[in-house]
Order: C-alpha cells, then sequence, then structure tokens
C-alpha cells in the first residue's frame, strides 16, 4: 500500500508533526457521574497523512475525532495542530481554525436543507468573505472535483445519498484545508457508493496531498487508508504505523 | 462582515420560506390592529372635539330630564314655556342671549325632492347663540318672528338635496303640511362626527307653533339656550338657572331635578371621557393582538430551533465564530419584522382610508403610533427570533450538531 504519507527515510521527530496529542483525556459529565471516554491518549500524525481510525462501538472513536477537529474541549492533555496550542485557544480562535485549516465531512452529511447544492459548497467561503464572483468559481470547482459538474442547482432532497456525501466533500475541500476530518463518511452508503467516496478521498490525500483522518468500521474502507489506529476503551490499543517498525 | 451577515441572513429566509412568511404574518396583524385602531380612536376625539367648538363656547343649555344627550327625551317630563324663557332673561343677571328651542323631524318637499330634517322653531338670537352664520340670503327679522311668518333658513345639506343647483332663495319649500319662503341659506358647519349638522331648517318659533304639528300646550319648548355674558362664570349662571327653575317647577328640596342645565365644557368632557374610553378599550384590544402576532412568532422559533440548532453546529463547525452566527439571526430577526412593519403599516394606512369615511371621522396619519407599532414589532422579533439563537451560537459545535 502507497500512501502520499511521504518520504518512509524520515525519522520519527526529525519531521515536524502536523498533529501532536499528548495525554489527552476526554470526561463526559461531572463527578461521580462522568464518565472518562478518553483515557490518555497520545497520537502523532505527520502532514499528508491518511489515518484510519477503527475499534468497536463506544470506544471513543468519534470524541477522539471530535477532539482532533477542533469541534470539542479536551478535558485534560494537550493537543498541538501545526504548532498551535489548541487546548489554550478560545471559541473564536477554534473557529478561525477550522475556518482555515479544517475541513470535516459527517456520517449524516449536514448538508443544509432546502438550499442548492452550489450554495452548501459556498458557505465556508462565506464566512472567509470570498467575493462572489470567486466564490461561485471556487465552488463550482469544487463540485466538479468531486464528479458533481451539473448538479450545482440541487438540493440535498434531490441527490442520492453517494452525491449528498460528494456535496459535503465538496464543501469540505472547497476552502483548501489542510486536514480533512471524516467520521465514517460511507457509514449511510452501498458498496458501490463507498468505493467511490474512498478512490474520491485516496485521491484528494494523493494529489492534492490533504492530510484525511477517518472513523470507520469496515475493513475494505480502512485498507484505502496508510495508517490505522485501534481505539479500545478510551485507549490506542494498536498503531499500524508503530507496528511497522516506528 | 455586516453585508456577508446579510447574505446569509436572506438565503436563511429564502430556504424557510413558510416559516418567514408567519413571523411576517403575525407582525403584520398586530402592528395593522394597533395603528388602526388608534388612528381611527383619534380621528374620533377630533371629530367630537370640532363639533363641541361649533356649538360655541360660552353656550349654556336647559334641557327637560336628567343629563344630556338621547336619554333627556324620556317620556313624561315637562317642557318649558315661553314664560320660563322670560323670567331667565329678566331675573338672571350675565345672560348675553336667550333663544327657546322647538325641534321636530318633519317632512319637507321641494318640486320632486322630498326628505326629512329637523326643523326647529326658535327666535332669532339663536344664529348669534349657535355661531351660525349666513352662506346666502338673510336670517328672519324681528318682524317675521313676532308675526309667526312662514319664512325658513335652511342648513347647507338641505340646499343641496332639496334644491341641487337652483338658488333656494325666495323659493317655496313644503314643510309638514305649510308652505315656507326661503330667506336664507346657513353656511356650513361641516360633517362633525354625530350627525350632519347641516341637514337643518331654521324657522321662526311662533310659525312653528301655529303652521306646523299644531299647538297642544303652552309647554312645547323642548329647550332653552343661553350664551353667557362675557367675563359670567357659567358654573354661577348654571346654580342660578336651577335654582330658578326648580322655584318654578315647584319642585320641594327632596325631589330631583326634572330638568338639566349644562354649559358646553360639560358636554366637551363627557363626550370626550366616552371618546377616551373608546379609544383606550380599542388600544387594549388591538395591543392584546400586537401580543398574539407575538406569541405567533415565539412559537414559530421555539418549534424551529432544534432545526435551528442543528444548523448553527453546521455553521460553526465550518468556521462561523458565534458573533457571525448571531449577527445572521439578528439581521434575519429585524428584516422579517420590519418587513412585516412596513407592510403593517400600509395595510393600517389604507384600511383607515376606507373605515374613515365610513364612520365620518377625518384621519390624520399620526407617525407616533406608527412609530411605536413598529418598534415594538422590530422588539418582538428581536427577543423571539434572536434569543433561541443565542444559546445555540454558544454551544461547543460537536454539542449543536448533536441537538435533537
Ligand atoms: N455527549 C456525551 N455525553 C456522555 N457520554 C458520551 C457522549 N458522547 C459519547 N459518550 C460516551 O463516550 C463513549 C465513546 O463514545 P463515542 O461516540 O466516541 O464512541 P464511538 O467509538 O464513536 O462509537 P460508534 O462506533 O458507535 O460511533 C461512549 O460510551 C459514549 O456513551
Ligand atoms: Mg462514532
Amino acid at each position: 500500500m502507497t500512501t502520499s504519507r511521504g518520504n518512509r527515510d524520515d525519522l520519527p521527530g526529525t519531521q515536524q508533526l502536523l498533529i501532536d496529542m499528548q495525554g489527552v483525556r476526554k470526561v463526559y459529565g461531572q463527578g461521580d457521574a462522568g464518565f472518562e471516554a478518553l483515557r490518555g491518549i497520545d497520537l502523532g500524525i505527520r502532514q499528508g497523512e491518511f489515518l484510519a481510525i477503527m475499534g468497536p462501538s463506544g470506544s471513543g472513536k468519534s470524541t477522539l475525532m471530535n477532539l482532533l477537529g477542533c469541534l470539542d474541549r479536551l478535558s485534560s492533555g494537550s493537543y498541538r495542530y501545526a504548532g498551535i496550542a489548541v487546548e489554550r485557544l478560545n471559541a473564536v480562535q477554534r473557529s478561525l481554525l477550522r475556518r482555515y485549516h479544517l475541513g470535516f465531512i459527517f456520517q449524516g452529511f449536514n448538508l443544509l436543507e432546502r438550499t442548492s447544492a452550489l450554495e452548501n459548497v459556498e458557505l465556508p467561503l462565506l464566512y472567509r468573505g470570498v467575493k462572489r464572483a470567486q466564490r461561485s468559481s471556487m465552488a463550482r470547482g469544487a463540485l466538479a472535483a468531486v464528479g458533481l459538474a451539473g448538479k450545482e442547482a440541487n438540493s440535498p432532497s434531490e441527490l442520492s445519498g453517494g452525491q449528498q456525501q460528494r456535496v459535503a466533500i465538496a464543501r469540505a475541500i472547497v476552502s483548501n484545508p489542510t486536514t480533512l476530518f471524516a467520521d465514517e463518511p460511507t457509514g449511510n452508503l452501498d458498496s458501490v457508493t463507498t468505493a467511490e467516496i474512498m478512490n474520491l478521498l485516496t485521491h484528494l490525500n494523493r494529489e492534492r496531498g490533504i492530510t484525511i483522518l477517518m472513523v470507520t468500521h469496515e475493513d475494505d474502507v480502512a485498507a484505502h487508508a496508510g495508517r490505522t489506529i485501534h481505539v479500545m476503551d478510551g485507549l490506542i490499543e494498536r498503531d499500524s504505523a508503530r507496528n511497522a517498525g516506528f | 462582515m455586516l453585508a456577508n451577515a446579510f447574505l446569509i441572513a436572506l438565503r436563511e429566509i429564502r430556504r424557510n420560506l413558510g416559516r418567514a412568511f408567519l413571523t411576517v404574518l403575525g407582525v403584520i396583524i398586530g402592528v395593522t390592529a394597533v395603528v388602526t385602531m388608534v388612528t381611527l380612536g383619534q380621528g374620533t376625539t377630533m371629530a367630537v372635539k370640532s363639533k363641541i367648538e361649533n356649538l360655541g363656547s360660552n353656550l349654556v343649555m336647559l334641557r327637560p330630564g336628567a343629563g344630556f344627550g338621547p336619554r333627556a327625551a324620556a317620556a313624561g317630563v315637562p317642557n318649558f314655556t315661553e314664560s320660563d324663557v322670560i323670567a331667565i332673561a329678566e331675573q338672571i343677571p350675565g345672560v348675553a342671549a336667550i333663544a327657546p328651542l322647538r325641534s321636530n323631524m318633519l317632512s319637507t318637499i321641494y318640486l320632486q325632492q322630498a326628505r326629512n330634517t329637523t326643523v326647529t322653531g326658535t327666535t332669532i338670537d339663536y344664529f348669534a347663540i349657535n355661531k351660525w352664520s349666513l352662506a346666502d340670503g338673510r336670517f328672519f327679522s324681528e318682524d317675521e318672528a313676532s308675526r309667526g311668518a312662514a319664512v325658513a333658513v335652511i342648513g347647507n345639506t338641505v340646499r343641496d338635496e332639496l334644491f341641487g343647483p337652483d338658488d333656494p332663495i325666495g323659493r317655496k319649500l313644503r314643510i309638514g303640511s305649510a308652505s315656507f319662503q326661503v330667506v336664507g341659506v346657513l353656511a356650513s358647519k361641516g360633517q362633525a362626527g354625530m350627525g350632519d349638522q347641516d341637514d337643518t331648517i331654521v324657522v321662526p318659533l311662533t310659525a312653528m307653533q301655529r303652521r306646523l304639528g299644531g299647538r297642544s300646550s303652552a309647554r312645547d319648548i323642548s329647550q332653552i339656550s343661553i350664551s353667557a355674558a362675557d367675563g359670567v362664570d357659567s358654573n354661577l349662571l348654571i346654580s342660578e338657572i336651577t335654582a330658578l327653575m326648580r322655584q318654578r317647577r315647584n319642585l320641594q328640596s327632596n325631589q330631583d331635578d326634572n330638568f338639566s342645565v349644562f354649559d358646553t365644557r360639560q358636554i366637551a368632557e363627557t363626550l370626550s371621557s366616552s371618546t377616551r374610553m373608546m379609544t383606550t378599550l380599542l388600544t387594549a384590544v388591538a395591543a392584546v393582538s400586537l401580543l398574539v402576532g407575538g406569541i405567533g412568532i415565539m412559537n414559530i422559533m421555539l418549534v424551529s430551533v432544534t432545526e435551528r440548532t442543528r444548523e448553527i453546529g453546521i455553521r460553526l463547525a465550518i468556521g462561523a465564530t458565534a458573533r457571525e452566527v448571531l449577527w445572521q439571526f439578528l439581521v434575519e430577526a429585524l428584516t422579517l419584522s420590519s418587513a412585516g412593519g412596513v407592510i403593517g403599516i400600509l395595510l393600517a394606512f389604507a384600511l383607515c382610508s376606507v373605515l374613515a369615511p365610513m364612520i365620518e371621522v377625518s384621519f390624520a396619519f399620526n407617525l407616533q403610533i406608527n412609530l411605536i407599532a413598529f418598534i415594538f414589532s422590530a422588539a418582538v422579533g428581536i427577543v423571539f427570533g434572536f434569543a433561541p439563537a443565542r444559546r445555540a451560537a454558544r454551544l461547543d459545535p460537536i454539542d449543536a450538531l448533536r441537538h435533537e
């Protein structure tokens, strides 16, 4: 399996890590009723990696993903994204980090209903203050890149599940993020559509060098990734990169 | 940034047209109701005021029965006699002019035209006391009054309705079963609220007594109008007249007055207090409808909170800040409620222009109430549209996304 992870000869630590988590814990609830969903995660990811996160239901995959994507706050530990101490950022700074560096794909697509594909894809650009003409051409470009040229005017209800996920991917990549976060992106899709979406993600990883972090239950899906970690009871139980000799 | 908020808000409105429509409708109903009610209420008050001003300012009236208004015509209450008039004129100081009145609704005919009009028999002082002036011709003379000559001074409405384009002066007019010659036309006092003051014919009292409706008794004066001399305290005048009339009617100290004396100020107070009450009532009704509109808006907003919270989650995940999301909601709420406010005001304007002539009041655009209604509608929009969004925008994006 080839990845765009880059040069295997690079030694760990010599290259600046894009993502660097140390001793991350996440507790839901408070006091005795609190539940520790993550119990000390150490994770380093380099620019350009394609990482699959696997593990049984309830093991903490989504929790980890949301922390990595700055959608939620850690309870303790440290998290550096491109050298930025994320745990010290305030809500506005986290928003800006997401706006300029991160893209998201969800299992349930999370598109705006009754809104055309084009306007859905334009949304991140609106918050970036991209001018009208450029906004429209960038959004059309992103839709074309995911194979949806001609469907610009369709609203989510007028698209198939696979097409909706492509719109979501177009929305995530339209602003050229460094990292794409995908929580079970194919969880609602059949096997043929799943293969299409995975090819698309692989393409984005290889050709554009976008770092991709993806949660999945399926081995076939995980097989597209260059590295797989297994989460179990809030801890990383296995990491293919370590098995490979790191 | 603000332009962006506008763009996003407008897309959001377009996306949820049904919800937007209901919100705007709530504001429209409230604003239209309030502005219409208050405007018409004030029109009525103004009409009443101008009617009272037309009555004359230092006018004192004596009527049978207690109080004034329609109730005064209660059956079995004795009218006044001409000697009552003379007694007041001679015994009460401060009376500048005094006129006995006897009024009847009678049929009037000129050529092919016929209609019923209030015919008043009186003396020439009546014109001065009630501030009538002439549009054409003359009042009847002292001599005609004492002779009981069949002459009539007609109001503007009577002239228009009966004579049309013809010059009425010198023409013969049939009133009841008698023929009268028109000698003058009164200058119009206009449509002032309740009833048309120009729909009137004035004839000498003696002519009325002799020629119209027969004279059943000497007690045939239904009203005595008095104008007070300048500088006379009308309250004093009223109490003196009351005392004199009680004595003339042999009322014992334990008996109530079976007549009433009042001046224009009292009429003004009674009428304006009743129109004020009506206006207050209407305003209360209108305010309730504004509130109901507001509750409707709140309902719509609360129902859509689940959907909106997830939408906010999406926006936050994509990189919007809480502040940007709030601006969007603020602009959206303001746009909808001001649209409702403007439409409501226009609708109220249209409604008032149609209704005001129907209830015979003048319609004046009232900036103040329009502003108040508009600001209130904007406030309703902000409070109910914006408040639910405030909470959602403060959530962590993942909590907003997970919201069920
Ligand atoms: N908001 C929350 N409040 C309380 N507990 C939570 C919350 N979110 C997740 N949990 C708990 O944390 C644990 C990990 O949840 P998480 O959603 O990360 O699991 P997952 O690995 O993504 O599972 P799945 O494969 O079913 O999606 C679970 O036991 C879950 O019950
Ligand atoms: Mg999950």
